[in-house]
């Protein structure tokens, strides 16, 4: 643990994106408790440009509302969106494709067609469409991300699975007459970890940008602001207002930025032979 | 706007001040915006908006009518009506020809009638109190109707009642008539070319009977389907006129900030949007008068006034707008009063039980809308959900009954009996359909108000009953008003008295002029 840290904090993508995400965490926790303005509280005249007024210090949008409120409660959604779509994504993946690696035959052939079924179909062609059935809430956003991002999850557990699957210590413990699913969770899945946590961390990031994508188009939780619902009804009055814009559209760059340096941060960690001083 | 407003309202009512009176020029092209593309031309058979817009200027009616909605001859050249008020006899005006030569007559009146009641949705019901229309020469026509209905001049717009050429329906099928594609009327423009997905193209009709009108040699209609290539059509000079709802609400003040730009709300009247709010009266806390009253005291109607509609329109008082016949402000007031609405709710026992918001899904005006009313709802303590939907979701929730409130907005057609009462009274609470009375008010004595005001004489007896019907409703608040919509029509400043009647620029080319 403790080389994984140094190694991380060698890269210096990594510092970058670990600076960045916590000052998002920071901010999607404890800014609300700063800035307690409800973001869809009209507070201003309509189209205040930015940097006028001290008390809205990004301007107001065509409503009059907060533009800076906007963009702290908005880290909340964004991130929460993120993360525990990755995390269903995570717990409906990796099952499938241990399972998929391990079993193989019959068990891999039914599991890896179905995981095709899910990704034949255009992520996010099929998050619209199953945000539109389900009517748009944080629920079914959350919910279609997952649907479209675990495939690949599934597929990448299944390849590090065969590959481990046939190492010695496993079937050592295979012949010592260990329960499947201990050697899966306790033999196999630990060492096939590194990846999925590299994975993880940009899938975090591509899930950031799903939302933001689908509020865009109107299909956000209409009782929640996010970074993707102010791009998308700030558009308009794009001519008139660009700050309504811009500001979140640099906060959604810079956090999905963030998590991508992360992921490369954490890929030299996670990955000796990569990390290697002198590479 | 004011000036324009007052110029339209001066020029209407016949007193034509002189500081504001121009002698009309002859001769000019206009480009204007027909959105979208109308689905056909006659009249008589489509009555989409923009197939009125451009039609209105083809075809006429047999009256026509003044922003505030008096009669005004048009092809009737004058009318009187029976003492008992059954029996209207209209004259018609003499010397009028079709664009084909062929001279108009009772005999079209008598046949438009016929085809309209076969073709044309409203114009049966309008005309479902009529018992029988007779000819007794070329030039008079008399309706005789069941009983005494009160808003019977009213339906006489040309949307409402085109007439058209006997000699060249009569006896064909009419939906394969050859002419519906080159439609012929009576009116100041005729139908030249049609280029479709491109422009609709009308010319000055030479032999209009009114002497020197039009005074335009020809309109162009421009067909652009994308909202942000008419406003760019609009400031590069290609359109010179862009109707009421042709651009994005959030255009307007840009647009209208331009050079020689005249922006006017007027030409409306006649349809008369009103916005409101369907409040479910059924079940949940705004089952409670007071929770409903509350609601009308926690909207700022002036902030969405001023800010979401760009400060066109007028905040509503009641059920009928302003600009309807019998119309009174005379109600109880309900002015933004947060402290007013929170301590209602307070009386009426709510304790934040969770009430669901429909938005209306025609884009990102209403969109804008809805947030800001669940915002002025939530600051009094009203647990507001908002429910996404699109269009036809939203009107099967709201035909369902299946909301709390719900976004709307309604044409009022100028007479309470016409426009207002079918949201009102309990004969027309109908599960499954929408634009009736979904909010589930039921008050006998609105439903007998309604059913006495459509067929009272005389006009003060009506006024008095509608009055009545306006001061009992904006007590028990069935549904919450918001604003009579103004829909902005943007032109050249040297497009002038385009907009005269309270159908606007349906059949305003009539009397527009170029000031070149």
């Amino acid at each position: 643990m403790k080389q994984f840290w140094s190694s991380m904090l060698k890269s210096p993508s990594g510092v970058i994106g670990l600076i960045i995400l916590l000052l998002a965490v920071g901010i999607a926790l404890f800014g609300p408790m700063l800035f307690p303005n409800s973001p869809w509280r009209m507070v201003q005249r309509p189209f205040l440009p930015p940097f006028t007024l001290s008390t809205v210090p990004l301007g107001t949008d065509a409503l009059g509302r907060d533009v800076f409120a906007g963009m702290i409660f908005g880290a909340r959604v964004s991130l929460l969106v993120g993360l525990v779509s990755t995390l269903v994504a995570l717990v409906v993946g990796i099952p499938i494709g241990a399972m998929a690696g391990y079993f193989g035959g019959r068990v891999d052939d039914a599991l890896m067609r179905f995981t095709e079924f899910f990704q034949t179909i255009p992520s996010f062609a099929l998050a619209i469409v199953l945000v539109a059935i389900l009517q748009p809430s944080i629920y079914s956003i959350v919910a279609s991300i997952a649907l479209v991002s675990w495939p690949p999850v599934a597929r990448l557990v299944r390849g590090e699975v065969l590959s481990l699957r046939t190492r010695e210590y496993v079937q050592a413990a295979i012949v010592t007459g260990q329960s499947n699913s201990w050697i899966i969770l306790r033999e196999i899945l630990p060492n096939a970890l590194s990846p999925v946590i590299v994975l993880a961390s940009l899938m975090v990031a591509t899930a950031i940008l799903l939302e933001s994508s689908l509020s865009f188009l109107g299909l956000g939780d209409p009782n929640l602001i996010s970074w993707g619902y102010m791009v998308g009804a700030g558009r308009t009055v794009i001519r008139q207002a660009w700050w309504i814009t811009v500001f979140p559209g640099v906060a959604i760059l810079i956090s999905v930025l963030g998590l991508n340096l992360i992921g490369e941060g954490l890929n030299d960690a996670l990955n000796p032979r990569l990390s290697r001083e002198g590479r | 706007m004011p000036k324009r407003v007052l110029l339209g309202l001066l020029l209407a009512c016949g007193l034509a001040a002189p500081a504001l009176a121009q002698e009309p020029k002859t001769g000019g092209v206009i480009n204007a915006v027909i959105q979208p593309e109308p689905p056909g031309l006659m009249l008589a058979l489509v009555q989409n908006g923009p197939t009125q817009m451009v039609s209105g200027n083809i075809f006429e009616g047999l009256l026509r009518y003044s922003p505030k909605l008096e009669p005004q001859p048009e092809l009737a050249e004058s009318w009187s009506v029976s003492a008992d008020a059954k029996t209207y006899t209209f004259k018609l005006r003499k010397g009028v020809t079709w664009h084909d030569g062929k001279p108009f007559t009772a005999a079209d009146v008598l046949f438009s009638i016929e085809m309209l009641k076969q073709t044309h949705a409203r114009a049966r019901t309008n005309l479902a109190q009529v018992d029988k229309v007779e000819a007794p020469d070329d030039y008079t026509v008399v309706f005789t109707l069941k009983q005494p209905f009160g808003p019977f001049l009213g339906i006489f717009e040309v949307g409402s009642m085109p007439m058209v050429p006997k000699h060249l329906y009569e006896g064909t099928d009419w939906k394969t008539n050859p002419y519906n594609n080159a439609p012929v009327g009576t009116g100041p423009f005729m139908f030249k070319e049609w280029q479709k997905g491109s422009f609709i193209r009308l010319v000055k009709n030479p032999n209009y009977y009114e002497k020197g009108k039009p005074y335009l040699d020809e309109i162009y209609w421009q067909i652009i389907p994308d909202a942000a290539a008419r406003s760019v059509a609009y400031e590069t000079g290609k359109v010179d006129v862009l109707p009421g709802g042709s651009v994005e609400n959030f255009d307007v003040p840009r647009l209208s900030k331009l050079k020689d730009t005249c922006v006017t709300g007027a030409g409306w009247e006649f349809f008369s949007p009103l916005a409101w709010l369907w409040l479910n009266n059924r079940q949940g806390p705004l089952a409670d008068k007071r929770v409903r009253q509350a609601v009308m005291y926690a909207i700022d109607r002036d902030f969405a006034k001023d800010v979401i509609w760009n400060g066109l329109g007028k905040v509503a008082t009641g059920p009928s707008a302003s600009t309807i016949k019998y119309y009174t402000d005379d109600v109880k007031k309900y002015p933004y009063d947060p402290a007013k609405a929170k301590a209602l709710l307070k009386e009426a026992g709510y304790k934040g039980e969770k009430i669901r918001l429909l938005p209306l899904a025609y884009g990102e005006t209403w969109q804008r809308w809805g947030e800001a009313v669940k915002q002025n709802l939530q600051d009094v303590g009203m647990n507001i959900e908002t429910i996404a939907t699109d269009v036809a979701g939203g009107n099967q929730k709201i035909g369902d009954w299946d909301y709390d409130i719900a976004f709307t907005y309604l044409y009022q057609y100028g007479d309470p009996a016409l426009g207002v009462g079918r949201n009102y009274i309990s004969s027309n609470i109908a599960k499954g359909q929408v634009f009736n009375n979904v909010e589930g008010y039921s008050n006998p004595e609105i439903d007998k108000l309604f059913a006495d005001g459509a067929v009272a004489t005389p006009d003060s007896k009506r006024k008095e009953i509608y009055e009545k019907a306006q001061k009992i409703l904006v007590e028990d608040v069935p549904v919450a008003w918001m604003l009579e919509l103004q829909f902005p029509t943007i032109t050249r400043c040297k497009v002038k008295n385009l907009i005269t009647t309270a159908i606007g620029v349906n059949d305003g080319f009539k009397d527009a002029w170029l000031d070149k």
